[in-house]
Parts: C-alpha cells; sequence; structure tokens
C-alpha cells in the first residue's frame, strides 16, 4: 500500500542482483515518434491487463548541488492536479477503472506506471500526455506533500540504521559524482524545497525527446502507435535539456572504511561497496562478468563460494553472506559483499573471512561446475522472466533511461552468455581491490557508555 | 512496518481476491488425481513451465507449547538435504535443473511454490518430492539455520513494526498461538532437537490438510500423476488444528518505548468472518475507509489533507481462527496524538453516517475492475487458486463474485458500518516516543 516508493540504493541486506533476460524480439515493438520520445510494445496477450510507464531520463543525480530530492518530490508533486485534472484525480480516475497506479525515482530516471484493462489505455494515455506538460500545482499541496516526503525519509531512512550507514557509504564512495547524494535527499535540504525549484525542474526535463514509453501487455503495436501519435505526438520537444555529463570521480588512492553505531541495531554487519563498470551501448561484456561474479561468489546461500567458506564447517563464520551488482547506471556502477557473523565472532574476523575468500578466487578462478550451472540458471531465467510483462517493461525502460539501446537489451541474454570463466576472473581482478572500495561495520552502541 | 506488516497485508490480499469480475478470462479445471488429491489447474502453454502451488493447513500454530519455533525451523530445513544430497548437494541439484523451490510458514499454513521447466519436469518433482517428503534433517544443517533463525529472532527484537505486531496479537490472543511468535523465541529453538524437527513434520505435512494448485504448460492428467507422485508418500493424518482464538482486545493505547524520529503505529479491534453475510459489505467500507488506493478517506485525512504520515492503511484481516480490523501507519513523534484523532474521528464518522453513494459506486467499480488484472500470470494464477480453495470458495466462483458485490445496497453498508466500526474499541498500539499520547495503562 505504500506509495510512490523510490527506488532504493544499492547497498543493504539484499540478495544478489536478478539476472536480466529480456523476451525474444518479436514481442517486443519499438518506433519513435517525431517529437523525439521513444516508444517501446511488449505483447503479452495471456490477459486482458495493460501496463503504461513513461520513464523519464532525469533522475537525482540530475539535480542541481543544494536542491538534494527535487526529482523525488517532483514525483510526488506530478499527482497533485493539471490544467484539467483537480489534484489526487489522476489517482482516482485509474482507481476508478479498477486500475492502480505509482511513480519511482532513482538516480538516474524517474517512472510513472498504471495498471488497468487493456481496453483502458487510451484514458490513461491522454492523462499521462496531460501531466508531460501541463501540471498546476497549488501552494498549499506543495507544503502539505513535503511533509509527505519529511516523514517518508524518517520511514525509510532515518528510523533503519542500514539504511543510514548505506546514506553514509554511498557519499564516501563518491567523492565528486552526484550518486553520492541520496535519492530521497538530505534532511536539511529537503525541508528548503520551494514550489518553485519543481517547476523550474519539471519544465527543464519533462518532455517527450526526454522520455521513454513503454506499454507492456495484451495491446497491438498498430493500436499502441496511433494513440501515441495522438496524444504524445502534439507534446512540444524541449529544446535546453542538458546533456548528462556529470562531474566524475577522481581517482580513489586510499581505502575509505567508516564504523556507524545505532543501539537500534541487533545484528552487526559488515558491507564493502567497490566502484564497478556499468553497462554501455555496444560495451557489455564486463557488467555480464559482473554479473556471474557476484552469482559465483555470492548469489547463493547455500552453494556460493562465501555461503561454502563462511557458513558451513566446524566453525563457521557468518549466518548471512550475498555479492551483487548494479550496472545498469549512466555512470559508473557498484560491486557489494555483505556478511553477518556469528555470535561470538568479529566484525574483523568475518571480513578477513570475505577478503580470503576473494584472494582464493582470484588465484583459482570460477569452478567449472559452479560456472556451467549458473549459466543455465541463467538460461532458464529467460524462460520464467516471460510470465512476468511488468518485469520486462521495467528492464527496458530502465536500460533505455540509462543510456542503452534496445539492441542492447536484446542481446544481453546472449552478452550473459558468452561470458568466459578468464573474463570473470579478470573481472573480479580489476574491481576487487580493497583501495576501489568502501567498507562498513554496522555495530550497536557500546555497552557501559 | 516491514514484517507483521506484510503477513498483515497478505490476508487482507487474500479476502480481497474474492473480487473476482465476470469478466476474469481464466479457465479453472478441477482435478482429482487417480490417488484422490484434488487439485486445480489453469493450463496455458505458451511458456514451457508451471508454477506449482501446495499449502497444508495448520502452519506455526500446531507446535507443540513447549516446542515454540519447531515448525517454522523445520520448513526453513526442507531445503537442506534428502537423501545422499546434502545441503550444498540438493542445492546444487535444484539450480542444475533451474527449477525454483520456496517453503514458508506462518500461523496458518506451510506454504511451498515451485517452478520448472517443462523439459525436466519430471525430475524436478522427484527431488521436491524427496525434499518435501524425506527431508534429512542433519544436525549440522538443523544448527546451521537454527542460527539463521535466532539472528532473525533477536533482529526482531530491535524492529519497531514487529515489536507493534507482537504486542497486538499478545493483547488479543492471549494464550492461543495466534498470541506469540511461530518463529519463538531463543531459549525455545536453542532447545530445539532433531527429533522435534522429525515430530514437526510428521504433524504439519499430512495428506488431510492439503490443498494444490498449477499453472502454465501442464495438462490434467499429468498433473493428476504428478501430485500423486509427489505428495503420496506423505502421511494420511496431521495433528489436530488449533481451536478458535479468544479476541481479547479492549479499547485504549499502548505505548512500547522505542527510539527514533518516528513512531509505528497498528491499531485493531474485532473484525468479520469470510462467511458472514455480511462480509462483501465490510470489504467495500474497509475499501472506502482504508483501502491502499490514494482516494480512500484514511489517506486522504492523514496523508493528503495533513502530511502527517507517508502512508495509512487498513485491512480486513482473517487468520483461520480469529478476524480483526487492522490499520498502520507511522507519524512524527509529535504528530502521533494527532493522527490518533483524525483514525477515531473517521471511524466513528462513517460508522454513523455510512459512504456516500459516489464512493459506493465508484468502489465498486473499483473491485469489481482491479479483479482480472491479478491473473497475469503463472505464479500468480497459481497463488490465488490454492488460496481460493482455502478459503472454501468453489471453482465457479468467479462467475457469480461480481453479483455479489453489485448487490450490496446502501442500507446493507449502512448497517454494517454501525455493526463493524467502533471507534472506542480501537487498541492503538504505538512503538516509539510519542510526545502528545498518554498511554491509557
Amino acid at each position: 500500500m505504500i506509495r510512490r516508493a523510490i527506488a532504493l540504493g544499492f547497498f543493504g541486506l539484499t540478495t544478489a542482483g536478478a539476472i536480466a533476460a529480456p523476451v525474444r524480439a518479436d514481442d517486443v515493438t519499438t518506433f519513435t515518434l517525431g517529437n523525439g520520445m521513444e516508444v517501446v510494445v511488449i505483447e503479452d496477450h495471456r490477459a486482458p491487463v495493460v501496463t503504461q510507464m513513461v520513464w523519464y531520463k532525469v533522475g537525482a543525480a540530475d539535480e542541481d548541488p543544494g536542491d538534494s530530492g527535487i526529482a523525488h518530490f517532483l514525483e510526488h508533486l506530478m499527482f497533485k492536479g493539471t490544467e484539467t485534472l483537480a489534484p489526487g484525480e489522476f489517482s482516482a480516475t485509474v482507481e476508478a477503472q479498477g486500475g492502480n497506479d505509482n511513480a519511482f525515482t532513482s538516480w538516474d530516471y524517474t517512472s510513472y506506471f498504471q495498471r488497468v484493462a487493456a481496453d483502458r489505455l487510451d484514458l490513461m494515455m491522454q492523462m499521462e500526455a496531460d501531466r508531460m506538460r501541463n501540471l498546476r500545482l497549488p501552494e498549499e499541496d506543495v507544503l502539505t506533500e513535503r511533509n509527505v516526503i519529511i516523514e517518508e525519509r524518517k520511514s525509510r531512512t532515518d528510523s533503519n540504521p542500514s539504511a543510514l550507514l548505506s546514506e553514509q557509504m554511498r557519499a564516501a564512495q563518491y567523492l565528486n559524482h552526484p550518486y553520492g547524494v541520496p535519492i530521497i535527499g538530505w534532511k536539511h535540504e529537503i525541508a528548503e524545497l520551494s514550489r518553485q525549484d519543481a517547476l523550474d525542474f519539471y519544465g527543464l526535463y519533462y518532455a517527450p525527446n526526454n522520455a521513454i514509453l513503454i506499454v507492456a501487455g495484451d495491446v497491438a503495436p498498430d493500436a499502441v502507435k496511433e494513440m501515441a501519435e495522438k496524444y504524445y505526438g502534439p507534446l512540444q520537444p524541449s529544446a535546453g535539456i542538458p546533456a548528462r555529463i556529470r562531474p566524475t570521480e577522481p581517482p580513489q588512492l586510499a581505502e575509505r572504511r567508516m564504523v556507524y553505531r545505532d543501539d537500534r541495531v541487533s545484528e552487526p554487519y559488515v558491507i564493502r561497496s567497490y566502484l564497478a563498470p556499468e553497462r554501455n551501448p555496444g560495451d557489455q561484456s564486463k557488467a555480464a562478468a559482473l554479473i556471474i561474479l557476484a552469482e559465483l561468489l555470492g548469489g547463493s546461500s547455500t552453494t556460493s563460494l562465501f555461503a561454502q567458506s563462511m557458513q558451513f564447517g566446524d566453525a563457521p563464520k557468518a549466518v548471512y553472506t550475498s555479492a551483487s551488482y548494479n550496472g545498469t547506471s549512466v555512470d559508473v556502477g557498484s560491486f557489494s559483499l555483505v556478511a553477518v557473523p556469528m555470535p561470538g565472532v568479529t566484525l574483523d574476523q568475518v571480513e578477513a573471512g570475505l577478503d580470503k575468500v576473494i584472494a582464493d578466487f582470484l588465484v583459482s578462478g570460477p569452478d567449472p561446475d559452479d560456472f556451467a550451472r549458473i549459466k543455465t540458471q541463467i538460461r532458464a531465467n529467460e524462460i520464467y522472466a516471460r510470465d512476468d510483462v511488468d518485469g520486462l517493461a521495467r528492464r527496458y525502460g530502465e536500460a533505455l533511461a540509462t543510456g542503452l539501446r534496445i539492441q542492447d537489451v536484446q542481446d544481453w541474454p546472449a552478452v550473459l552468455d558468452a561470458v568466459t570463466p578468464e573474463q570473470v576472473t579478470q573481472a573480479a581482478v580489476e574491481v576487487l581491490s580493497r583501495n576501489n572500495a568502501v567498507t562498513g561495520w554496522l555495530m550497536p552502541e557500546e555497552v557501559g557508555q | 512496518m516491514k514484517h507483521v506488516a506484510l503477513k498483515m497485508l497478505q490476508a487482507a490480499a487474500m479476502l480481497l481476491a474474492l473480487g473476482l469480475p465476470a469478466q476474469a478470462a481464466i479457465d479453472i479445471q478441477t482435478v482429482t488425481s487417480p490417488g484422490g488429491i484434488k487439485a486445480w489447474l489453469v493450463q496455458d502453454s505458451g511458456i514451457p513451465f508451471t508454477a506449482l502451488e501446495i499449502r497444508f493447513r495448520g502452519g506455526t500454530s500446531l507446535d507443540a507449547p513447549e516446542k515454540r519455533g519447531a515448525i517454522n525451523l523445520m520448513t526453513a530445513l526442507i531445503e537442506e538435504g534428502t537423501g545422499d544430497l546434502d545441503s550444498q548437494g540438493f542445492s546444487k541439484a535444484r539450480d542444475s535443473l533451474a527449477a525454483s523451490y520456496r517453503f514458508r510458514s506462518d500461523e496458518d499454513m506451510i506454504s511451498v511454490s515451485a517452478q520448472f521447466l517443462t523439459e525436466n519436469r519430471d525430475a524436478a518433482v522427484d527431488l521436491l518430492r524427496r525434499a518435501l517428503v524425506e527431508p534429512n534433517f542433519d544436525q549440522d544443517a538443523v544448527d546451521r539455520v537454527r542460527g539463521q533463525v535466532l539472528a532473525n529472532i533477536r533482529s526482531d527484537a530491535k524492529d519497531p513494526g514487529t515489536l507493534a505486531g507482537r504486542k497486538l496479537r499478545a493483547m488479543a490472543f492471549d494464550t492461543h498461538p495466534y498470541g506469540t511468535s511461530g518463529d519463538g523465541t531463543v531459549d525455545s529453538v536453542t532447545a530445539l532437537t532433531r527429533d522435534d524437527m522429525l515430530e514437526a513434520h510428521r504433524a504439519a505435512l499430512a495428506l488431510d490438510r492439503v490443498y494444490v494448485a498449477a499453472a502454465g504448460d501442464i495438462s490434467a492428467e499429468e498433473l493428476g500423476l504428478l501430485v500423486d507422485k509427489l505428495l503420496g508418500g506423505l502421511p494420511a493424518t496431521g495433528a489436530a488444528m488449533t481451536p478458535r482464538a479468544p479476541m481479547n482486545l479492549t479499547g485504549g493505547v499502548t505505548v512500547v518505548p522505542f527510539p527514533g524520529p518516528q513512531s509505528t503505529v497498528l491499531f485493531a479491534h474485532e473484525g468479520i468472518t469470510r462467511d458472514d453475510p455480511d462480509f462483501f459489505a465490510a470489504s467495500i467500507l474497509n475499501e472506502i475507509l482504508g483501502g491502499g488506493r490514494f482516494s480512500a478517506r484514511l489517506m486522504t485525512e492523514v496523508r493528503e489533507k495533513r502530511g502527517l504520515t507517508y502512508g495509512i492503511g487498513s485491512y480486513l484481516v482473517g487468520y483461520d481462527q480469529a478476524e480483526m480490523v487492522m490499520g498502520q501507519f507511522s507519524s512524527a513523534n509529535a504528530t502521533v496524538g494527532q493522527a490518533l484523532d483524525v483514525i477515531r474521528n473517521e471511524w466513528r464518522r462513517i460508522a454513523t453516517d455510512g459512504v456516500t453513494e459516489d464512493e459506493m459506486a465508484k468502489t465498486k467499480t473499483y473491485l469489481t475492475g482491479s479483479y482480472p488484472l491479478r491473473f497475469d500470470g503463472n505464479g500468480p494464477i497459481a497463488s490465488i487458486l490454492v488460496g481460493m480453495q482455502m478459503i472454501g470458495l468453489s471453482a465457479d466462483y468467479p462467475k457469480t463474485r461480481n453479483d455479489k458485490v453489485n448487490a450490496v445496497t446502501m442500507a446493507d453498508l449502512k448497517r454494517v458500518a454501525a455493526r463493524l466500526f467502533r471507534a472506542d474499541d480501537l487498541r492503538f498500539v504505538i512503538v516509539g516516543e510519542p510526545e502528545d499520547v498518554t498511554a491509557t495503562e
């Protein structure tokens, strides 16, 4: 029931990254409108349902310094009405059709979606096109909504020691790149965001030539094209959209470490994040190798290298371990590890355990059986993924919004399948250096202080 | 609100799953296996895999009192080895087949969710059978997974949402199993033995309490044979079901001190049974008052108009042996009291004045229109089908359901609102440091 979730950061006690796999190309149709709006249609006729998503190629990493949180704040305000829709009427209209709608914001994109019966797509497009250019914001609604996002920050971040550590670690990881600023914004800056800040951001970035339309479900591509041309086609493109050239990271010369203590912590853990190359158009093989590396190291609580080494045996060090990689981003991505120690084992010991597994792996490379098994799963995931057309819609949207092309999405399974054990070892050598990382320890307050 | 709230949401979702409109375009086949096990099926060969959902009624409520946590731990151990396969051997065998199995327990059931490719269905089902029917419960696996459970128990003790749920349930259900966590306590879980696992397995996984549904690339005949092969080796009967739970909640405010900028709040009183003739009216009323939609009254009053919370909702919670109307939200410590006043007012307003014609019409449209949107994949369909069986619906229910929603009248809503929503009976459990609220005891 929680609406308008922001896409969470990459840190945290999550399982390993999902293995992406697009549909067969023959289910996907793409075209571009005259005003520059890119359109992807994914057909799935098994249920009379459609999802419309509009992805804007703007997110928290595109904010001006000092305005952190404005991309996410605007996302909330996009439900506050237009010249023809009263505040709240957008969602009420979707709901009156039996549908649901929501939105989410990340560093590189902001996405809005509705899920409705397939024969209601026309109305959804009409409304989504309307709010792309015709937003109206009553001042009192803006102030009330600002309180809502302050409460949201308290729920997501300030009440959650893991989220607070994650926020601090990102700030340390990215010295110069705006990925170091939280999506939801720093608390003191959210409190100062204004109606005009939101309108300025909106006016600059919300336009058809900065947006991607994904329509997925029980639809015919020709009908979608006709509708898209009718509703989105007349919208004027924006001339002044800034290129996504962000400050880049200087070379990292020293390991970065931090300890965060909080008396709300029960289970301490160690978490480490390395900077890692991202997927790039026509150049995804290193990212694919990192996906498989994450699976090998920490993708399974039973058979991964971390699990085998640290969770089994006579004196196991860890209760939980994992590794994951996030490489679908405009700029540099990240590769992260987590280990929760057994009671009586120190964070120092459990971190040494992680480092030993990595050191051994750099020498030995992937076990052939493990490697083959993971490849089998990746191929099978292509089949299972077709059961979730909304998931496919998100994959296309996320990829296109971060600068990849349709072809890159469709090539991705083959790129994953082509990864060699040598490439995985090479990727590990390049990425898994502590001088390329920030390491955090989450701990309870010291007793007796 | 993570853990408890999610469980509550699942319960609520199961109730709302009654909202099938006539146009739900699925064709449910009922299958009886040669061995006499019943299963529901939606066959669709569009994608070459099958989603299989199995439920065993009873769940962690079947724990013997001094063995609290046994069924939860046992369920987590099903995938930790069978026969010549140890934990890692089992995991490798499953992954090599590209199959997935998930085993979960809650207060009313153990659930098994499996997906497997058509090309190696037999091998994937046989491996699942070995795990389910002949688990090893090796001592090293018991100890390792016990460590994971204990870590969860310790984490829950510092999670405000879990603390709120625990407190509320203890107050409502007292010594009934619903009154304590099925995970057990540090002491009870530490004391569990391998023999306890074998006993829990015998108690909980039996044919007299099993429900089966499948969706995907499999025929009725194939499913019948599969079910016999998979489940035929389980015992015919298991432990006696838990009795009806008491409902000891009284109106008032309970504060559980917890540090942080926000308070997490659960509120509840007695609910309504699924087979009550007024259940449809109650569902419509709850959707108007506290549904997850933006236009619901609580969302409008607490979030949209006043900015007191990021999200608020209410649910008709249905356990097998108890019912509650329940809600949840978080708010800054300084504004919790204000939010409580708004909620009590809304509770009184709907009980006294009912709802408007416009609200009734829009909510009926929403409930009837949203249902077919759920049937959008083999995984979701199998899950819905097994849920329908557990709450006693017939396979042709989807054809009549919309009519029942639409048959609810304004007079029904007025009468049921006055009966269901009792502001003075609401118990608020606040976990945090609320500034403007006084506990009533």
